[in-house]
């Protein structure tokens, strides 16, 4: 079997059950998009897309990595600008998350 | 005299069974968790709402888990158990905490016993590409799959070796995934020799035989003595497909957009180096592990260790070392302790000590890939720093030891803090100095363990 990898903003991870929660609905880079209760912010956001954020030095997609939480590859943001551990933080109704990094908007004063 | 604080890190196996053994002595020991919920990586359990059963998630170790689970659920009342809360530091007879349940806030705890049962996370040796989007660790795929019942993709790679290898690929295809074929880096011929040490544990050995069987009855090839020699893709689409040799020198090529590797584990062991452990190097396993006695006293008095933080014995033995531990423990603060207890478990850890050092032969850590990887392969996913930049600080600025190596590269420095590269960087610098492994030395654990936001101030006591 062949994968078709055309598609892009296709979801990274598949569901294989569970599949009967409650709806939670969460706000990605301002887009609303809905996961289920019980799902990781990691699980959430695959769903939506390929990655969650962008290296800071290759600029390549990362998408966790251990999911246990001791790679840190799964940083997201919040609303706030504070950091979360996409694998280790569950998804809540109203939540809203950002995969850029609010340093990378800081002026280069340089 | 005042009943002894006792402070357990770890809600695994070995710290579930450690409680219980104080809990049954009359103390009331606090459990640090980094978990949302107790079982550890290996029993970990999946969220409140979600309906599979013991036999789906666990498998054969279904009873095993569900008792662990029940164990805890009845000590609940009899501890104090602290979730979602890291253990950053130790110092000075102190752990210090971060709550991450809910308001996030930090404290410290004072202990007069400390048993660390940190586990263990997958060890990585590098393939170029491993830094693309969809490379995942074996643990990583399993806990998808146990506690989010998800994929890590449509079609999966598995590469690497150790018995997690094997375990993970089956619960994939038993749970409706594509397994696209099971890459091993051991030979056959390693795993054979291995079997008079892996009798030390006929069931075990069987179970693993069933998984074989099970894997090859889903018609998914598993390949052994492979050489992994990229994994195709780049920076936007994530990982393509996976290129190895055999051991017969063919090269092939396997479509997928997902890997889950690892070559079995890694023992973690920061807090023990923070409370100020001695380590020594293990021949068998390549790598340092803190010197504990049979019964679980670390180095450092009021310290001990247990479970897979300490030896790579696995799930069982991780239970005995939590009892173990405890009952030493007990018995070295004045509580009588029934020496035929502690003389049973001692004699079965020992079969698990001759079935670890079976499984380090059956499924070798791959050393010999360090030496052959191109310069242009990452070595540090966390800031992309390569073989070759690191071979340079050894051969240009004279770096022969492992933490001097990381002073001038940064491998080891990013935010994983070497948990994922440290092993595999000190076999680069081993073998850009033809030395032995041993002499390169290991990375000193800085605290905070895990990256910490600054914004919070410890509660005074």
């Amino acid at each position: 079997m062949s994968v078709d990898m055309s598609a892009e903003a296709r979801s990274r991870f598949v569901r294989l059950g569970e599949t009967e929660r409650t709806v939670v609905n969460f706000f990605m880079n301002g887009r609303p998009v809905s996961a289920m209760q019980g799902d990781t912010l990691l699980t959430a956001m695959l769903q939506q897309g390929d990655h969650v954020r962008r290296s800071e030095f290759g600029g390549e997609k990362r998408a966790g990595f251990c999911l246990m939480g001791a790679c840190q590859d799964c940083w997201v943001w919040n609303a706030e600008g504070g950091r979360l551990r996409a694998c280790s933080t569950e998804v809540v109704e109203g939540m809203a998350v950002s995969t850029n990094a609010p340093e990378s908007t800081w002026p280069n004063l340089a | 005299m005042a009943q002894p604080r006792v402070v357990i890190i770890g809600a695994g196996p070995a710290g579930v069974r450690c409680a219980e053994v104080f809990v049954a002595a009359g103390l009331r020991p606090t459990i640090i968790d980094e978990g949302r919920r107790d079982g550890g990586q290996i029993y970990r359990r999946q969220p409140a709402n979600f309906s599979r059963s013991y036999e789906a998630l666990y498998g054969t170790e279904a009873g095993r888990a569900e008792a662990l689970h029940a164990s805890f659920d009845k000590l609940r009342g009899q501890v104090d158990y602290l979730p979602q809360t890291l253990a950053w530091n130790i110092s000075e007879g102190r752990v210090h905490l971060m709550h991450n349940d809910g308001v996030r806030r930090a404290s410290s705890l004072v202990y007069d016993i400390l048993v660390l049962c940190t586990g263990a996370t997958d060890r990585l040796m590098p393939t170029p590409g491993w830094e693309y989007a969809g490379t995942y660790t074996l643990g990583a795929a399993q806990v998808a799959l146990k506690s989010q019942a998800v994929a890590v993709g449509r079609q999966i790679v598995f590469l690497g070796s150790g018995p997690l290898l094997y375990l993970v690929a089956s619960q994939y295809i038993k749970a409706g995934a594509q397994v696209a074929v099971v890459l091993d880096t051991s030979a056959l011929a390693l795993q054979w020799r291995a079997l008079p040490k892996l009798w030390a544990r006929p069931s075990l050995l069987w179970k693993g035989m069933l998984l074989l069987r099970a894997i090859r009855r889903a018609g998914v090839p598993i390949v052994r003595g492979v050489t992994p020699l990229h994994i195709a893709g780049n920076a936007e689409s994530g990982v393509q497909g996976v290129h190895y040799r055999t051991a017969a020198g063919a090269e092939h090529h396997q479509d997928c957009d997902a890997v889950a590797m690892g070559y079995h584990l890694r023992a973690e062991t920061q807090l023990a180096d923070l409370a100020r452990c001695e380590f020594s190097f293990d021949t068998a396993s390549r790598q340092w592990l803190p010197q504990v006695d049979e019964h679980g006293r670390s180095s450092v008095a009021g310290v001990y260790l247990a479970g897979d933080g300490v030896r790579i014995r696995g799930a069982d033995a991780a239970e005995n070392a939590g009892r173990l531990a405890a009952l030493t423990a007990l018995a070295d603060h004045g509580y009588t302790v029934a020496p035929e207890q502690t003389a049973a478990l001692l004699q079965q850890q020992l079969r698990m000590e001759d079935f670890r050092l079976g499984l380090q032969q059956a499924f070798p850590w791959p050393a010999g890939q360090a030496a052959a990887l191109p310069d242009t392969t990452v070595i540090c996913r966390c800031e992309g720093i390569t073989a070759g930049e690191l071979r340079a600080v050894v051969t240009l600025k004279g770096a022969r030891e492992a933490n001097r190596a990381k002073a001038f590269s940064r491998v080891g420095m990013g935010r994983c803090q070497g948990r994922y590269c440290a092993h595999a960087g000190a076999e680069v610098i081993a073998a850009e100095l033809d030395c032995p492994i041993a002499e390169v030395g290991r990375l000193r654990t800085q605290a905070p363990v895990k990256p910490l936001a600054f914004d919070v101030v410890e509660e005074q006591q």
